[in-house]
Protein backbone atom coordinates (compact mmCIF):
# COMPACT_ATOMS: atom_id res chain seq x y z
CA UNK A 1 0.00 0.00 0.00
CA UNK A 2 1.64 3.33 -1.13
CA UNK A 3 0.76 6.54 0.47
CA UNK A 4 2.65 8.38 -1.87
CA UNK A 5 5.01 10.30 0.67
CA UNK A 6 8.14 9.09 1.96
CA UNK A 7 9.97 9.19 5.23
CA UNK A 8 13.73 8.89 5.86
CA UNK A 9 14.63 6.45 8.75
CA UNK A 10 18.31 6.49 9.76
CA UNK A 11 18.85 3.54 11.54
CA UNK A 12 22.34 3.49 13.64
CA UNK A 13 25.69 4.08 13.91
CA UNK A 14 24.27 2.46 17.39
CA UNK A 15 21.18 0.51 17.36
CA UNK A 16 20.14 -3.31 19.12
CA UNK A 17 19.70 -5.62 15.51
CA UNK A 18 24.00 -5.09 15.05
CA UNK A 19 26.53 -4.86 17.61
CA UNK A 20 29.02 -3.46 15.08
CA UNK A 21 28.61 0.81 13.98
CA UNK A 22 27.12 1.16 10.21
CA UNK A 23 24.59 3.59 9.53
CA UNK A 24 21.66 2.49 7.02
CA UNK A 25 19.51 5.43 5.66
CA UNK A 26 15.86 3.98 4.85
CA UNK A 27 13.25 5.57 2.46
CA UNK A 28 9.89 4.26 3.74
CA UNK A 29 6.58 4.48 2.41
CA UNK A 30 4.34 3.24 4.40
CA UNK A 31 5.83 -0.02 5.88
CA UNK A 32 7.45 -0.83 2.85
CA UNK A 33 11.30 0.71 2.13
CA UNK A 34 11.31 2.55 -1.36
CA UNK A 35 15.38 3.14 -0.97
CA UNK A 36 18.69 2.64 1.15
CA UNK A 37 21.55 4.51 1.45
CA UNK A 38 24.54 2.85 3.25
CA UNK A 39 26.73 5.33 5.10
CA UNK A 40 30.38 2.91 6.02
CA UNK A 41 33.04 3.93 7.54
CA UNK A 42 32.81 4.27 11.61
CA UNK A 43 34.88 1.37 11.73
CA UNK A 44 37.43 2.95 9.63
CA UNK A 45 40.87 2.49 11.52
CA UNK A 46 43.44 2.75 8.53
CA UNK A 47 44.20 -0.67 8.51
CA UNK A 48 46.05 -0.32 5.17
CA UNK A 49 48.07 2.40 5.67
CA UNK A 50 49.35 0.86 8.73
CA UNK A 51 50.61 -2.09 6.93
CA UNK A 52 53.06 -0.10 5.71
CA UNK A 53 54.27 1.07 8.52
CA UNK A 54 55.15 -2.58 9.95
CA UNK A 55 57.77 -5.28 9.48
CA UNK A 56 56.56 -8.58 7.73
CA UNK A 57 56.31 -10.21 10.76
CA UNK A 58 54.41 -7.63 13.08
CA UNK A 59 51.64 -7.59 10.22
CA UNK A 60 50.23 -10.77 10.96
CA UNK A 61 49.07 -9.89 13.96
CA UNK A 62 47.82 -6.76 12.37
CA UNK A 63 45.96 -9.04 9.63
CA UNK A 64 44.69 -11.38 12.62
CA UNK A 65 42.78 -8.08 14.30
CA UNK A 66 41.88 -6.79 10.72
CA UNK A 67 38.24 -9.21 12.20
CA UNK A 68 37.59 -11.40 15.52
CA UNK A 69 35.46 -13.28 13.98
CA UNK A 70 37.30 -14.14 10.61
CA UNK A 71 40.67 -13.64 12.39
CA UNK A 72 42.21 -16.88 10.83
CA UNK A 73 41.39 -16.29 7.08
CA UNK A 74 42.78 -12.62 6.80
CA UNK A 75 46.06 -14.24 8.31
CA UNK A 76 45.72 -17.27 5.86
CA UNK A 77 45.31 -15.09 3.05
CA UNK A 78 48.30 -12.64 4.03
CA UNK A 79 51.03 -15.47 4.87
CA UNK A 80 49.44 -17.18 1.90
CA UNK A 81 50.37 -14.18 -0.43
CA UNK A 82 53.57 -13.65 1.71
CA UNK A 83 54.73 -16.97 1.04
CA UNK A 84 54.44 -16.86 -2.83
CA UNK A 85 56.19 -13.21 -2.42
CA UNK A 86 59.20 -15.09 -1.44
CA UNK A 87 58.73 -18.67 -3.30
CA UNK A 88 58.50 -21.19 -0.26
CA UNK A 89 55.41 -23.19 0.64
CA UNK A 90 54.14 -24.03 4.06
CA UNK A 91 55.33 -28.15 4.88
CA UNK A 92 52.28 -30.30 4.31
CA UNK A 93 51.64 -30.36 7.87
CA UNK A 94 51.06 -27.08 8.12
CA UNK A 95 48.47 -26.89 4.99
CA UNK A 96 46.61 -29.65 7.19
CA UNK A 97 46.49 -27.72 10.31
CA UNK A 98 45.41 -24.56 8.31
CA UNK A 99 42.40 -26.36 6.90
CA UNK A 100 41.31 -27.73 10.19
CA UNK A 101 41.08 -24.18 11.65
CA UNK A 102 39.58 -22.70 8.91
CA UNK A 103 37.00 -24.80 9.11
CA UNK A 104 36.71 -24.39 13.21
CA UNK A 105 36.44 -21.12 12.60
CA UNK A 106 34.01 -21.43 9.90
CA UNK A 107 31.61 -23.44 12.74
CA UNK A 108 31.92 -20.81 15.39
CA UNK A 109 31.06 -18.39 13.14
CA UNK A 110 28.02 -19.86 11.27
CA UNK A 111 26.82 -20.83 14.53
CA UNK A 112 27.75 -17.23 15.83
CA UNK A 113 25.06 -16.26 12.58
CA UNK A 114 22.59 -18.61 13.46
CA UNK A 115 22.47 -17.37 16.83
CA UNK A 116 22.42 -13.71 15.66
CA UNK A 117 19.65 -14.25 13.28
CA UNK A 118 17.46 -15.71 15.78
CA UNK A 119 18.00 -13.10 17.58
CA UNK A 120 16.45 -10.56 15.14
CA UNK A 121 13.47 -12.34 14.03
CA UNK A 122 12.57 -12.45 18.05
CA UNK A 123 13.40 -16.05 19.13
CA UNK A 124 15.86 -15.66 21.54
CA UNK A 125 15.79 -19.83 22.76
CA UNK A 126 17.10 -20.88 19.38
CA UNK A 127 20.23 -17.91 20.36
CA UNK A 128 21.05 -19.15 23.69
CA UNK A 129 20.40 -22.35 22.69
CA UNK A 130 23.33 -22.24 19.60
CA UNK A 131 25.40 -20.28 21.31
CA UNK A 132 25.70 -22.41 24.62
CA UNK A 133 26.80 -24.88 21.80
CA UNK A 134 29.31 -22.97 19.82
CA UNK A 135 31.51 -22.39 23.09
CA UNK A 136 32.46 -26.35 22.54
CA UNK A 137 34.10 -24.72 19.35
CA UNK A 138 35.76 -22.12 21.58
CA UNK A 139 36.77 -24.27 23.84
CA UNK A 140 38.74 -26.40 21.08
CA UNK A 141 40.29 -23.36 19.86
CA UNK A 142 41.39 -22.57 23.78
CA UNK A 143 43.39 -26.29 23.79
CA UNK A 144 45.11 -25.84 20.72
CA UNK A 145 46.04 -22.29 20.31
CA UNK A 146 45.74 -20.88 23.70
CA UNK A 147 42.92 -18.40 22.70
CA UNK A 148 39.63 -18.46 22.00
CA UNK A 149 39.26 -15.64 19.44
CA UNK A 150 42.92 -14.80 18.01
CA UNK A 151 44.43 -18.17 17.63
CA UNK A 152 47.60 -16.25 16.07
CA UNK A 153 47.95 -19.91 14.37
CA UNK A 154 49.63 -19.09 11.30
CA UNK A 155 52.82 -17.65 10.62
CA UNK A 156 54.84 -17.02 7.57
CA UNK A 157 55.91 -20.39 6.52
CA UNK A 158 53.68 -22.45 8.10
CA UNK A 159 52.48 -22.70 11.45
CA UNK A 160 52.77 -21.79 15.37
CA UNK A 161 51.30 -24.64 17.38
CA UNK A 162 50.95 -28.23 16.47
CA UNK A 163 47.83 -30.45 16.67
CA UNK A 164 49.23 -33.21 19.13
CA UNK A 165 48.01 -36.82 18.69
CA UNK A 166 46.60 -35.94 22.81
CA UNK A 167 44.26 -33.61 21.16
CA UNK A 168 42.66 -35.79 18.22
CA UNK A 169 40.19 -37.51 20.16
CA UNK A 170 39.06 -34.63 22.32
CA UNK A 171 38.73 -32.30 19.15
CA UNK A 172 36.52 -36.12 17.48
CA UNK A 173 34.42 -35.73 20.67
CA UNK A 174 33.91 -32.04 20.56
CA UNK A 175 32.63 -32.28 17.16
CA UNK A 176 30.76 -35.53 17.73
CA UNK A 177 28.47 -33.52 20.20
CA UNK A 178 28.21 -30.59 17.53
CA UNK A 179 27.26 -32.83 14.75
CA UNK A 180 24.21 -34.01 16.99
CA UNK A 181 23.20 -30.51 17.66
CA UNK A 182 23.87 -29.11 14.49
CA UNK A 183 20.98 -31.75 13.00
CA UNK A 184 18.49 -30.87 15.24
CA UNK A 185 19.18 -26.97 14.74
CA UNK A 186 18.95 -27.92 10.66
CA UNK A 187 15.17 -29.33 11.56
CA UNK A 188 14.50 -26.31 13.37
CA UNK A 189 15.37 -24.22 10.32
CA UNK A 190 13.09 -26.17 8.11
CA UNK A 191 10.34 -27.25 10.45
CA UNK A 192 10.11 -24.37 13.37
CA UNK A 193 7.19 -21.91 12.38
CA UNK A 194 8.40 -19.28 13.88
CA UNK A 195 11.47 -18.84 11.52
CA UNK A 196 10.04 -19.64 8.52
CA UNK A 197 7.24 -17.17 9.17
CA UNK A 198 9.98 -14.62 9.14
CA UNK A 199 12.44 -16.18 7.08
CA UNK A 200 10.81 -17.43 4.18
CA UNK A 201 10.07 -15.27 1.46
CA UNK A 202 11.99 -12.39 2.77
CA UNK A 203 14.86 -10.47 1.32
CA UNK A 204 14.74 -12.16 -1.92
CA UNK A 205 18.02 -11.99 -3.82
CA UNK A 206 17.17 -13.64 -7.73
CA UNK A 207 20.40 -15.21 -8.91
CA UNK A 208 20.70 -12.72 -11.72
CA UNK A 209 20.56 -10.31 -9.05
CA UNK A 210 23.41 -11.75 -7.31
CA UNK A 211 25.44 -12.08 -10.00
CA UNK A 212 24.99 -9.11 -11.14
CA UNK A 213 25.92 -7.41 -8.01
CA UNK A 214 28.60 -9.57 -7.00
CA UNK A 215 27.55 -11.12 -4.08
CA UNK A 216 29.85 -13.77 -2.08
CA UNK A 217 29.67 -16.45 0.02
CA UNK A 218 26.70 -17.91 1.97
CA UNK A 219 24.61 -15.05 0.50
CA UNK A 220 25.86 -16.57 -2.93
CA UNK A 221 25.03 -19.66 -2.49
CA UNK A 222 21.96 -19.69 -1.17
CA UNK A 223 20.40 -18.14 -4.13
CA UNK A 224 22.10 -21.41 -6.61
CA UNK A 225 24.98 -20.39 -7.83
CA UNK A 226 27.56 -22.66 -7.07
CA UNK A 227 31.03 -20.30 -6.26
CA UNK A 228 33.60 -21.30 -3.53
CA UNK A 229 37.41 -20.70 -3.65
CA UNK A 230 38.42 -23.33 -1.59
CA UNK A 231 36.56 -25.31 -4.60
CA UNK A 232 37.21 -23.16 -7.50
CA UNK A 233 41.04 -22.15 -6.40
CA UNK A 234 42.29 -24.59 -3.65
CA UNK A 235 44.73 -23.25 -1.57
CA UNK A 236 46.13 -24.89 1.90
CA UNK A 237 45.42 -28.48 1.79
CA UNK A 238 41.97 -28.19 0.21
CA UNK A 239 42.59 -29.89 -2.91
CA UNK A 240 43.33 -32.84 -0.75
CA UNK A 241 40.50 -33.04 1.71
CA UNK A 242 37.01 -33.92 0.20
CA UNK A 243 33.99 -31.46 1.06
CA UNK A 244 30.64 -30.43 -1.14
CA UNK A 245 29.84 -27.02 -1.89
CA UNK A 246 26.21 -26.60 -0.13
CA UNK A 247 24.00 -24.43 -2.50
CA UNK A 248 19.95 -23.79 -2.29
CA UNK A 249 17.55 -22.48 -4.62
CA UNK A 250 15.66 -20.79 -2.15
CA UNK A 251 17.27 -16.75 -2.60
CA UNK A 252 15.81 -15.71 1.11
CA UNK A 253 17.10 -15.64 4.17
CA UNK A 254 15.42 -18.93 5.26
CA UNK A 255 17.94 -20.46 2.25
CA UNK A 256 20.67 -18.48 3.71
CA UNK A 257 20.45 -20.11 7.21
CA UNK A 258 20.06 -23.85 5.13
CA UNK A 259 23.39 -23.23 3.76
CA UNK A 260 25.05 -22.35 7.37
CA UNK A 261 24.00 -24.94 8.82
CA UNK A 262 24.74 -27.58 6.11
CA UNK A 263 28.06 -26.15 5.61
CA UNK A 264 28.67 -26.36 9.08
CA UNK A 265 27.85 -30.19 9.16
CA UNK A 266 30.71 -30.45 5.75
CA UNK A 267 33.20 -28.28 7.78
CA UNK A 268 32.94 -31.48 10.71
CA UNK A 269 33.28 -33.71 7.54
CA UNK A 270 36.11 -31.82 6.49
CA UNK A 271 37.95 -31.94 9.77
CA UNK A 272 37.88 -35.55 10.94
CA UNK A 273 39.39 -36.60 7.19
CA UNK A 274 41.88 -33.71 7.83
CA UNK A 275 42.66 -35.03 11.54
CA UNK A 276 42.87 -38.74 9.68
CA UNK A 277 45.49 -38.07 6.89
CA UNK A 278 47.49 -35.69 8.49
CA UNK A 279 50.77 -36.20 7.33
CA UNK A 280 54.16 -35.89 10.07
CA UNK A 281 56.33 -33.87 9.53
CA UNK A 282 57.86 -30.05 10.27
CA UNK A 283 55.14 -27.26 10.91
CA UNK A 284 56.76 -24.65 10.03
CA UNK A 285 60.26 -23.30 7.73
CA UNK A 286 62.08 -20.44 8.19
CA UNK A 287 62.17 -17.99 6.29
CA UNK A 288 63.96 -14.43 5.63
CA UNK A 289 62.53 -10.88 6.78
CA UNK A 290 63.13 -9.17 3.78
CA UNK A 291 61.15 -9.89 0.62
CA UNK A 292 61.96 -9.64 -2.88
CA UNK A 293 60.00 -7.24 -4.99
CA UNK A 294 57.07 -8.24 -6.13
CA UNK A 295 53.25 -8.17 -6.48
CA UNK A 296 50.71 -10.94 -5.74
CA UNK A 297 47.13 -11.18 -5.23
CA UNK A 298 45.59 -14.19 -2.83
CA UNK A 299 42.23 -15.73 -2.17
CA UNK A 300 40.76 -17.19 0.75
CA UNK A 301 36.91 -18.72 1.18
CA UNK A 302 36.24 -16.97 4.71
CA UNK A 303 32.89 -17.70 6.30
CA UNK A 304 31.24 -14.42 4.98
CA UNK A 305 32.73 -15.22 1.23
CA UNK A 306 35.86 -14.74 -1.13
CA UNK A 307 38.32 -12.46 0.53
CA UNK A 308 41.08 -10.84 -1.52
CA UNK A 309 44.29 -9.64 -0.31
CA UNK A 310 46.99 -7.95 -2.31
CA UNK A 311 50.33 -7.11 -1.59
CA UNK A 312 52.98 -5.15 -3.19
CA UNK A 313 56.60 -5.91 -2.07
CA UNK A 314 59.66 -3.25 -2.80
CA UNK A 315 62.47 -5.26 -1.44
CA UNK A 316 62.70 -4.43 2.14
CA UNK A 317 61.15 -5.68 5.77
CA UNK A 318 57.84 -3.62 5.25
CA UNK A 319 55.10 -4.06 2.23
CA UNK A 320 55.06 -1.19 0.01
CA UNK A 321 51.03 -0.98 -0.39
CA UNK A 322 48.47 -3.69 1.27
CA UNK A 323 44.71 -4.21 0.10
CA UNK A 324 42.20 -6.46 1.93
CA UNK A 325 38.85 -6.72 -0.25
CA UNK A 326 36.41 -8.16 2.45
CA UNK A 327 33.47 -10.36 1.55
CA UNK A 328 31.13 -7.82 3.60
CA UNK A 329 31.88 -5.07 1.15
CA UNK A 330 31.15 -6.81 -1.73
CA UNK A 331 27.70 -7.92 -0.59
CA UNK A 332 26.87 -4.42 0.71
CA UNK A 333 25.34 -3.85 -3.24
CA UNK A 334 23.39 -6.69 -2.97
CA UNK A 335 22.29 -6.26 0.58
CA UNK A 336 20.37 -3.05 -0.71
CA UNK A 337 18.57 -4.76 -3.47
CA UNK A 338 17.39 -7.04 -0.66
CA UNK A 339 16.07 -4.76 1.39
CA UNK A 340 14.12 -2.69 -1.32
CA UNK A 341 10.61 -3.34 -1.38
CA UNK A 342 11.02 -5.14 1.90
CA UNK A 343 9.05 -4.46 5.14
CA UNK A 344 10.27 -2.28 7.77
CA UNK A 345 10.28 -4.67 10.37
CA UNK A 346 12.34 -7.20 7.77
CA UNK A 347 15.32 -4.83 8.15
CA UNK A 348 16.93 -6.28 10.90
CA UNK A 349 16.64 -10.07 9.83
CA UNK A 350 17.59 -9.31 6.22
CA UNK A 351 20.64 -6.95 7.15
CA UNK A 352 21.95 -9.61 9.38
CA UNK A 353 21.47 -11.74 6.33
CA UNK A 354 24.85 -11.47 4.80
CA UNK A 355 26.29 -11.82 8.28
CA UNK A 356 28.12 -8.02 7.73
CA UNK A 357 30.86 -7.56 9.19
CA UNK A 358 32.13 -4.14 9.54
CA UNK A 359 35.38 -4.08 10.93
CA UNK A 360 36.13 -5.96 7.86
CA UNK A 361 34.89 -4.07 5.44
CA UNK A 362 35.69 -0.47 6.85
CA UNK A 363 39.19 0.64 5.24
CA UNK A 364 40.67 2.79 2.21
CA UNK A 365 37.96 0.87 -0.49
CA UNK A 366 36.61 3.27 -3.10
CA UNK A 367 33.18 1.34 -4.56
CA UNK A 368 31.98 3.34 -7.17
CA UNK A 369 28.07 2.31 -7.01
CA UNK A 370 25.55 4.18 -9.12
CA UNK A 371 22.98 5.76 -6.78
CA UNK A 372 25.18 5.09 -3.34
CA UNK A 373 26.26 8.62 -2.72
CA UNK A 374 27.07 7.63 0.66
CA UNK A 375 30.18 6.09 -0.34
CA UNK A 376 31.72 9.08 -1.83
CA UNK A 377 30.54 11.02 1.36
CA UNK A 378 32.23 8.66 3.91
CA UNK A 379 35.76 9.21 1.42
CA UNK A 380 35.48 13.07 1.51
CA UNK A 381 35.01 13.30 4.96
CA UNK A 382 37.88 10.91 5.61
CA UNK A 383 39.90 12.98 3.86
CA UNK A 384 39.31 16.04 5.08
CA UNK A 385 40.13 14.46 8.26
CA UNK A 386 43.31 13.21 7.34
CA UNK A 387 44.32 16.72 5.75
CA UNK A 388 43.24 18.16 8.84
CA UNK A 389 45.50 15.90 10.91
CA UNK B 1 22.40 2.35 51.89
CA UNK B 2 19.66 4.59 50.33
CA UNK B 3 17.37 2.90 48.48
CA UNK B 4 18.61 4.57 44.73
CA UNK B 5 22.10 3.17 45.43
CA UNK B 6 20.69 -0.92 46.35
CA UNK B 7 18.77 -0.70 43.20
CA UNK B 8 21.47 -0.03 41.01
CA UNK B 9 23.57 -2.15 42.19
CA UNK B 10 21.10 -4.51 41.92
CA UNK B 11 20.33 -4.58 38.37
CA UNK B 12 22.72 -2.78 36.16
CA UNK B 13 21.60 -2.70 32.88
CA UNK B 14 24.46 -2.40 29.74
CA UNK B 15 24.51 -0.59 26.47
CA UNK B 16 27.37 -2.21 24.13
CA UNK B 17 28.69 0.09 21.53
CA UNK B 18 31.98 -0.78 19.58
CA UNK B 19 33.53 2.43 18.53
CA UNK B 20 35.73 0.66 15.92
CA UNK B 21 37.00 -2.59 17.44
CA UNK B 22 37.75 -6.07 15.38
CA UNK B 23 34.66 -7.47 16.80
CA UNK B 24 36.50 -10.00 19.19
CA UNK B 25 35.52 -8.31 22.22
CA UNK B 26 32.20 -7.68 20.74
CA UNK B 27 31.31 -11.36 20.55
CA UNK B 28 33.42 -12.08 24.10
CA UNK B 29 30.80 -9.83 25.23
CA UNK B 30 28.19 -11.48 23.92
CA UNK B 31 28.96 -15.07 24.90
CA UNK B 32 29.39 -13.10 28.77
CA UNK B 33 25.49 -12.91 28.41
CA UNK B 34 24.69 -16.83 26.70
CA UNK B 35 23.94 -19.54 29.31
CA UNK B 36 27.71 -21.18 29.59
CA UNK B 37 28.73 -17.85 31.58
CA UNK B 38 25.40 -15.72 32.28
CA UNK B 39 25.58 -12.25 33.15
CA UNK B 40 22.38 -12.16 33.63
CA UNK B 41 22.51 -13.76 36.61
CA UNK B 42 23.72 -10.63 38.34
CA UNK B 43 20.80 -8.95 36.72
CA UNK B 44 22.84 -7.75 34.15
CA UNK B 45 20.93 -7.04 31.04
CA UNK B 46 22.09 -6.22 27.58
CA UNK B 47 19.80 -2.47 26.67
CA UNK B 48 19.67 -1.61 23.40
CA UNK B 49 18.70 2.05 24.31
CA UNK B 50 21.01 4.17 25.59
CA UNK B 51 18.16 6.46 27.64
CA UNK B 52 17.54 3.10 29.46
CA UNK B 53 21.31 2.30 30.15
CA UNK B 54 23.26 2.95 33.33
CA UNK B 55 26.54 1.52 32.18
CA UNK B 56 28.32 1.42 28.27
CA UNK B 57 30.30 -1.04 27.52
CA UNK B 58 33.07 0.30 24.88
CA UNK B 59 35.07 -1.76 22.98
CA UNK B 60 37.66 -0.86 19.96
CA UNK B 61 39.65 2.32 19.80
CA UNK B 62 38.06 5.36 19.25
CA UNK B 63 37.77 6.21 15.43
CA UNK B 64 37.59 9.87 14.37
CA UNK B 65 34.15 9.20 12.73
CA UNK B 66 32.39 7.67 15.41
CA UNK B 67 33.94 9.33 17.94
CA UNK B 68 30.93 12.30 18.02
CA UNK B 69 28.55 9.54 18.06
CA UNK B 70 30.59 8.09 21.36
CA UNK B 71 29.75 11.21 23.21
CA UNK B 72 26.53 11.64 22.02
CA UNK B 73 25.24 7.96 23.26
CA UNK B 74 27.12 9.03 26.39
CA UNK B 75 25.25 12.25 27.03
CA UNK B 76 21.75 10.45 26.15
CA UNK B 77 22.32 7.96 28.97
CA UNK B 78 20.78 8.90 31.96
CA UNK B 79 22.78 9.90 35.16
CA UNK B 80 24.17 8.38 37.36
CA UNK B 81 26.59 6.38 34.51
CA UNK B 82 29.45 4.90 34.17
CA UNK B 83 32.00 3.67 31.37
CA UNK B 84 33.53 0.34 30.95
CA UNK B 85 36.67 -0.14 28.48
CA UNK B 86 37.31 -3.35 27.11
CA UNK B 87 39.71 -4.83 25.92
CA UNK B 88 43.15 -3.27 25.35
CA UNK B 89 42.03 -1.44 21.89
CA UNK B 90 39.39 0.20 24.27
CA UNK B 91 42.28 1.30 26.57
CA UNK B 92 44.94 2.53 24.33
CA UNK B 93 44.35 1.46 21.03
CA UNK B 94 46.49 -1.12 21.12
CA UNK B 95 47.60 -2.49 17.30
CA UNK B 96 45.91 0.41 16.17
CA UNK B 97 48.35 3.22 17.31
CA UNK B 98 49.86 5.47 14.83
CA UNK B 99 46.88 4.13 12.11
CA UNK B 100 45.83 7.90 10.87
CA UNK B 101 41.81 7.58 11.33
CA UNK B 102 42.43 6.08 15.61
CA UNK B 103 41.67 8.88 18.04
CA UNK B 104 42.96 6.65 20.72
CA UNK B 105 41.61 4.86 23.90
CA UNK B 106 38.32 5.52 25.33
CA UNK B 107 39.85 7.69 28.11
CA UNK B 108 40.79 10.26 25.59
CA UNK B 109 37.32 11.02 25.19
CA UNK B 110 35.15 9.83 28.54
CA UNK B 111 35.94 9.55 31.64
CA UNK B 112 36.35 5.67 32.26
CA UNK B 113 35.02 3.29 35.69
CA UNK B 114 36.63 0.24 34.74
CA UNK B 115 39.28 -1.38 32.15
CA UNK B 116 39.21 -4.73 31.51
CA UNK B 117 42.74 -5.78 29.49
CA UNK B 118 42.58 -8.69 26.87
CA UNK B 119 42.64 -9.00 23.28
CA UNK B 120 40.28 -10.26 23.70
CA UNK B 121 39.65 -10.42 27.14
CA UNK B 122 37.55 -13.62 28.33
CA UNK B 123 34.18 -13.56 29.34
CA UNK B 124 35.36 -14.08 32.82
CA UNK B 125 37.24 -11.21 32.69
CA UNK B 126 34.52 -8.93 31.55
CA UNK B 127 32.47 -10.34 34.37
CA UNK B 128 34.88 -9.48 36.96
CA UNK B 129 35.26 -6.25 35.83
CA UNK B 130 31.63 -5.68 35.52
CA UNK B 131 31.75 -6.85 39.04
CA UNK B 132 34.27 -4.89 40.19
CA UNK B 133 32.75 -1.46 38.96
CA UNK B 134 29.22 -3.22 41.08
CA UNK B 135 31.54 -2.63 43.94
CA UNK B 136 33.07 0.45 43.29
CA UNK B 137 29.52 2.35 42.53
CA UNK B 138 28.52 0.53 46.15
CA UNK B 139 31.07 2.22 47.96
CA UNK B 140 30.21 5.59 46.32
CA UNK B 141 33.16 6.08 44.04
CA UNK B 142 32.98 5.66 39.92
CA UNK B 143 31.14 8.26 38.54
CA UNK B 144 31.95 9.00 35.13
CA UNK B 145 31.83 12.69 33.48
CA UNK B 146 32.39 13.65 29.67
CA UNK B 147 36.01 14.98 29.67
Amino acid sequence: MSYGSTIKVPLGPQHPALKEPGNFLFEVDGETVVDVKPRIGYNHRGVEKAFELRTYIQNIYLAERICGICSDAHTTCYTQAIEELLGVEAPPRARYIRVIIAELERIQSHALWVGIAAHEIGFDTLFMYVWRDRETVLDLFEMISGNRIHYAMNTIGGVRRDIHAAMVPKIKKGLDFLEKRLKYYLDVVQTEQTILKRAAGVGVLKPKDAVDLCALGPTLRASGINNDVRADDPYAAYDEVPFNVITHDGCDVSSRMLVRCEEMLESIKAIGYALDHMPEGVIRVRVPMKVPKGEVVSRVEAPRGELIHYAKSNGTTKPERYKVRSPTLGNIPALCKMLLGGYVADIPIVLAGIDPCFSCMDRMAFVDVKKNKGWNWTMQQLRRKYAKK
Amino acid sequence: MSLFKWARTKSPWIIHFNTGGCNGCDIELVAALTPRFDLERFGILLEGSPRHSDMLAVTGPVTLQVKDRLVRIYEQMPEPKHVIAIGTCAISGAPFQECYNVHGGIDTVLLVDAYVPGCPPKPEAIIDGIAKLIQKIKEGEGHGKRK
